[in-house]
């Protein structure tokens, strides 16, 4: 549960869970998001997220635990939780066949907007997002940006209060990343309320008032970002040596160091500040041990797992950490 | 909610034309394996089987003109029976994309009427079943097919092509999302094919071996394809035409129940 929350919540989960046969997908989560913020939900692929986000915009059922989105049980009331939030998934809920305009067409009919109403909104969202050119061509022929574009479009038709993004910019080029980002941004300053995941660390920075680590169906971890980094406090130094000599000698002149033998090398946790910097190497050069390659690594999600879980298995291979 | 049933549906199925329109040749593809059939059955299998028709025995449609015009006539339900169940081919492939591409997730998380979403596919079924039935016909009047009954027994078979258009819709949008992919969706409805074959949609059940012929005479085309006969030509059908009708609502409702039903246990194929 969160420790402080400003206002009211635009969603609460307790104790939610959720198997498919034996394999426990989410293992008792809880989450609050206060109005009008961004939560994110950060972890590696098979974390959960997305089994999260499906429960929590009605799509499937929970095994058990309480889901309130809206102030509605999505259990019981789901036609109401679906009048107040919108959803763009992982998957691009577009029709290809059809044109950027009438996709976004069909979302203001199925809003029952009216068609002054309706045809307004289209020009201003088609324009907000920058596809009014593109517009009148067939969806499948747009790139992956726009197409990620006019997906959220359509979430928005319908003004949702409560929007979830189901990794938003997965697979995006850098530019059409930020262009999302001031799209969330933006949502927020008007009182959206936005629940979105990620596996990039940056991205939940950047945007979330809070974080929530979720790892293997269970949060290991729940906070401001500000809180998560001082879990870790930087990044890692890696020492290179010359041979298992030089190796050893700096193993014990450094101490908490993890050895990495068949690389020859020594890794150790480091705030990223030039001053421990200097003093590690100059505890080298008093014992006259040669340094043969230096690398200093800032913070990623995979430090962050290690803090908070104690291991970095095969499983988060496929962790992402973009612009580095 | 209920309320917006039908302007969803409407909305929904504005869909349907719209993709219908901008790619009629789906229409035409249709359209294109009945009247090839058509085709096939008169000019190449006709004098034959029309032939053998006679010798078979029981009602023959058409008067007496030549074994080919016989044949064509006794064929006549058995091709708009295979329009039906090809459009119906369609609906299950267009159904399928629709759940294998995203844009359903949307519509589920959306408060709309959930009949609204399959409504309007198997509205869009019907009117496409419509057009390619208006191509067969003409093709099949511009062959020799001349109904020797009066236009009230025309409309009442234009009817029962309705009927059996809902329930072949209904069953191939629930196809459609069963199967989970295109490919497979596109296979499916080739059992109702299949099933027409075993009917007296193209040859008279008399002349085949017992087992065969008991389950061609108890399964639903057979009474639909004697009942449309009798429709156009005024074979006797007896109550054919009762349990025909009584089908073709059993098999809508059973399969309607069934694709809303899927449509709202749908589990989602996105990696967790």
């Amino acid at each position: 549960m969160t420790a402080t929350t400003t206002g009211p919540a635009a969603i609460t989960v307790r104790g939610l869970r959720k198997a498919y046969g034996t394999q426990v997908v989410l293992d008792g989560i809880d989450l609050e998001v206060p109005v009008g913020t961004v939560f994110a939900l950060l972890g590696p692929n098979g974390a959960g997220k997305t089994t999260a986000v499906h429960i929590l915009s009605t799509l499937i059922g929970a095994d058990a635990g309480e889901v309130r989105v809206g102030g509605h049980d999505v259990a019981r009331a789901p036609d109401a939780v679906r009048r107040l939030i919108g959803l763009t998934g992982q998957v691009s809920a577009v029709d290809g066949q059809f044109t950027g305009e009438e996709n976004l067409r069909l979302m203001a009919d199925l809003h029952h907007l009216g068609k002054a109403e309706g045809r307004r909104k289209v020009a201003e969202l088609l324009e907000r997002f920058d596809l009014t050119e593109a517009a009148g061509k067939p969806a499948m022929t747009w790139s992956g940006g726009m197409r990620r574009r006019l997906d959220l479009a359509m979430t928005l038709v319908g003004s949702p209060r409560i929007i979830f993004l189901d990794e938003p910019t997965t697979g995006l080029d850098p530019r059409s990343r930020r262009v999302m980002w001031d799209i969330v941004r933006e949502l927020v300053a008007d009182g959206v309320t936005i629940l979105l995941t990620t596996q990039y660390l940056e991205e939940a920075d950047r945007l979330a008032q809070r974080i929530a680590l979720l790892d293997a169906g269970r949060i290991v971890a729940q906070g401001t970002p500000a809180e998560l980094k001082r879990l870790v406090p930087g990044g890692s130094i890696r020492l290179e040596f010359g041979d298992t000599v030089d190796l050893d000698r700096a193993a014990v002149a450094l101490g908490e160091a993890a050895r990495d033998d068949a690389g020859l090398a020594l890794q150790m946790p480091n705030d990223g500040g030039v001053h421990a910097l200097r003093m590690l190497l100059d505890r080298l050069d008093e014992q006259d041990i040669e340094v043969d390659g230096l690398s200093v690594r800032s913070a990623d999600l995979d430090d962050v797992f290690l803090a908070l879980t104690g291991r970095t298995d095969g499983r988060h291979d496929d962790l992402q950490v973009p612009s580095r | 909610m209920n309320a917006y049933v039908l302007i969803d549906s409407t909305t929904m199925l504005r869909r349907s034309l719209r993709r219908m329109r901008r790619y009629p040749s789906l229409t035409f593809f249709i359209a294109a394996i009945p009247v090839v059939l058509l085709l096939l059955f008169v000019f190449v299998l006709g004098g034959t089987l029309g032939a053998g028709l006679g010798a078979a025995g029981g009602a023959v449609p058409g008067g007496a003109a030549g074994d080919r015009e016989v044949y064509l006539a006794y064929v006549i339900p058995g091709i708009l029976l295979m329009t039906v169940v090809g459009t119906g081919q369609g609906t299950a492939i267009s159904v399928a994309m629709d759940m294998t591409a995203g844009i359903i997730a949307r519509f589920r998380t959306m408060a709309i009427a959930r009949a609204a979403v399959l409504g309007g596919h198997v509205l869009g079924s019907l009117i496409q079943t419509a057009l390619a039935m208006a191509i067969v016909v003409v093709v099949a009047v511009l062959v020799g097919f001349r109904p020797t009954t009066d236009p009230p027994q025309w409309l009442a078979a234009a009817g029962l092509l309705v009927l059996v258009g809902l329930a072949v819709s209904w069953l191939s949008v629930g196809m459609g999302m069963a199967t989970g992919s295109v490919e497979t969706a596109s296979n499916v409805p080739m059992i109702l094919i299949l099933l027409l074959f075993l009917s007296s949609a193209f040859v008279p059940t008399g002349t085949m071996p017992e087992p065969l012929r008991w389950f061609a005479e108890h399964q639903p085309f057979t009474p639909i394809a004697e009942t449309l006969r009798g429709l156009l030509f005024g074979t006797p059908f007896g109550d054919d035409g009762i349990v025909a009708v009584a089908w073709c609502v059993a098999i809508s409702i059973a399969a309607a129940l069934w694709a809303l039903r899927l449509y709202e246990r749908m589990p989602q194929r996105t990696p967790a």
